[in-house]
């Protein structure tokens, strides 16, 4: 029997299965890279045209330049534009976390009446599309004769970063074990030393990323921004007034740097994840 | 005074919600009030008076119903385009890409941490008659030497599909990084071939990123006005738009409030009924 088996010509697979199946194998890894290449056409394309010397209008492809990196601020309102959408970032960050977090610890560890219906008043801003929170919210500052501008925009912030800190927050606080808290208490930490020594460091990695979470949202937002803010420019409200008659390459040149700030705050996060881990 | 144990949630809760109260839950009161006022009688532009004209929510139906309809139509192509790019990118990521995992979540979101803003105007310049895609789809006739793309519900939908992207990748990875690969070798070894195994293992324990994903997608599509102001034309416009102007060019503030009004009812209405369907409470 096994002669007849050896003897047996190697069947060949014809050259179409062939191709097949290398695709039926690889069809993910094929999907990924058109999937990744469309992910990152529009990222490149903002960083390419940041090196445009275009004047102006910074539409159309005209030489190759370095000097919008060398003088980012050439284009003076777009630094303007950012310092404002970085104070407003920084201090609805501050607040939004603060009080995001207080709610977190609430929901996540305690059990009491309307409980459930605070979990409905932290959902439902994020169920409401934003140009609903920012025209109803525009439109109570109208009715106490306040101005919008700076503060009014902060004020936004965090409202609707609130409920994004409390999420991420809440959910670190579901996956610690109760045991450590419990150990705590054993070695004799009274209720206030468990919570600083103890809660508090492991839950402060999902306050970190609430916080950054919560920047980036404030720092990106356009819709809300754009009803509360009057007269001050962010830098999303700079690239939208810009749009039709051209954006400088100074703000693509402050998109990219944003872009590689922030891959380099999350690449650092999770190698210092990875090692802590270890 | 000593604090009581039982008072320490609602100390903690007392800033954050009094906060909420005034900015968010006063602000949609006060807008269901806008809602129904009418002008004054000779009284200057943006003056108002409550005289529960539910007709001004007819009239603002009925004048903007094409708007309406367009940005639940452009929403929900939006969001059926992000969950047919995000599942496979998702379950790639979450089940074939070994120790590069990290690296591959990292990079799925990085495109979004450039302006939303910056982006939507680069689909524009690669979308426009300078870019790529129009001069390559002309050269294969598969549109015609006069068609364009900017301008056009395609660019729209398309930058939409785009913006919101992570919202519908990041729920998805996580639920489907969730599944034990132990239940899907376990359905290959019941003989399941790998389309069954999707269907009737991987996709139902994944319905509650599904589930998550298509809303955090669709809620900011339907209220958005920006892809359709940078990437659209007039016969683009979407709710958002008619807001937008009804506040800021025509100061006309009950008909922006009705049109709010609908809009929020509306999505949390389809939002109540999609997760009864979907039947998942894990949501928050």
């Amino acid at each position: 029997m096994t002669r007849v088996v050896q003897d047996a010509p190697i069947p060949t697979i014809p050259f179409n299965a062939r191709i097949s199946r290398w695709f039926g194998r690889n069809v993910l890894r094929i999907y990924m890279i058109f999937g990744f290449t469309y992910l990152f056409i529009p990222v490149a394309y903002t960083f390419v045209f940041s090196f445009n010397d275009a004047g102006k209008s910074n539409l159309i492809w005209q030489s190759f330049t370095f000097r919008n990196w060398q003088n980012p601020c050439g284009a003076p309102e777009v630094c303007n534009a950012l310092g404002n959408s970085i104070k407003i970032g920084f201090l609805a960050t501050t607040f939004a976390t603060i009080l995001g977090t207080m709610i977190a610890f609430a929901i996540g560890r305690y059990q009491f009446k309307g409980r459930s219906s605070s979990n409905l008043l932290i959902f439902l801003p994020m169920a409401t599309p934003e140009i609903v929170l920012g025209a109803s919210l525009l439109s109570l500052f109208l009715l106490f004769k306040i101005n919008p501008g700076f503060w009014p925009t902060v004020i936004a912030h965090v409202m609707f970063c609130i409920s994004f800190v409390v999420v991420t927050v809440k959910a670190r606080i579901a996956s610690l074990d109760p045991k450590l808290e419990q150990a705590a208490m054993d070695l004799y930490a009274n209720e206030f030393e468990t919570f600083r020594r103890v809660t508090l460091p492991l839950v402060a990695p999902g306050i970190a990323g609430a916080a950054l979470l919560a920047f980036s949202l404030s720092f990106d937002d356009f819709i809300i921004t754009n009803f509360n803010s009057g007269t001050l420019i962010t830098f999303p409200k700079f690239v939208y007034v810009s749009a039709a008659r051209g954006i400088p390459a100074q703000a693509n040149v402050i998109g990219s740097s944003m872009f590689f700030l922030a891959l380099t705050i999350v690449v650092v996060g999770q190698l210092v994840k990875e090692r802590k881990a270890r | 005074m000593k604090i009581s144990k039982s008072q320490v949630p609602y100390l903690l809760l007392f800033p954050g919600f009094a906060f909420l109260f005034t900015f968010f839950v006063l602000p949609i009161i006060n807008l269901a009030q806008t809602s129904t006022q009418t002008p004054i009688s000779g009284g200057d532009t943006g003056q108002y008076t409550q005289t529960f004209a539910f007709s001004n929510y007819i009239h603002a139906f009925t004048d903007n119903k094409d708007q309406f309809l367009r940005s639940f139509v452009y929403a929900t192509l939006a969001t059926i385009l992000a969950l047919a790019i995000s599942y496979p990118l998702a379950y790639a990521i979450a089940f074939k890409s070994g120790k590069f995992k990290n690296i591959l979540l990292v990079l799925v979101v990085a495109p979004f941490f450039t302006s939303f803003l910056l982006r939507t105007v680069a689909w524009k310049q690669i979308l426009g008659e300078e870019g790529f895609v129009v001069p390559t789809l002309r050269s294969l006739h598969i549109i015609g030497q006069q068609t364009t793309l900017t301008s056009t519900a395609f660019a729209v939908v398309t930058g939409m599909t785009y913006n919101f992207l992570p919202f519908m990748t990041l729920p998805l990875y996580a639920s489907l990084e969730r599944i034990d690969p132990r239940t899907i070798e376990a359905s290959g070894d019941l003989y399941a071939n790998g389309l069954t195994t999707f269907r009737r293992v991987t996709l139902p324990l994944s319905m509650p990123g599904v589930v998550a994903g298509t809303l955090l997608t669709f809620i900011p599509a339907a209220g958005d006005y920006v892809n359709a102001s940078i990437l659209g034309s007039p016969s683009t416009k979407m709710i958002g738009n008619v807001i937008e102007s009804r506040y800021f060019k025509i100061v006309d503030y009950p008909t922006a409030a009705a049109l709010s009004f609908t809009l929020m009812v509306a999505i949390l209405i389809l939002v109540t009924l999609y997760i009864r369907k979907a039947g998942t409470e894990e949501l928050v």
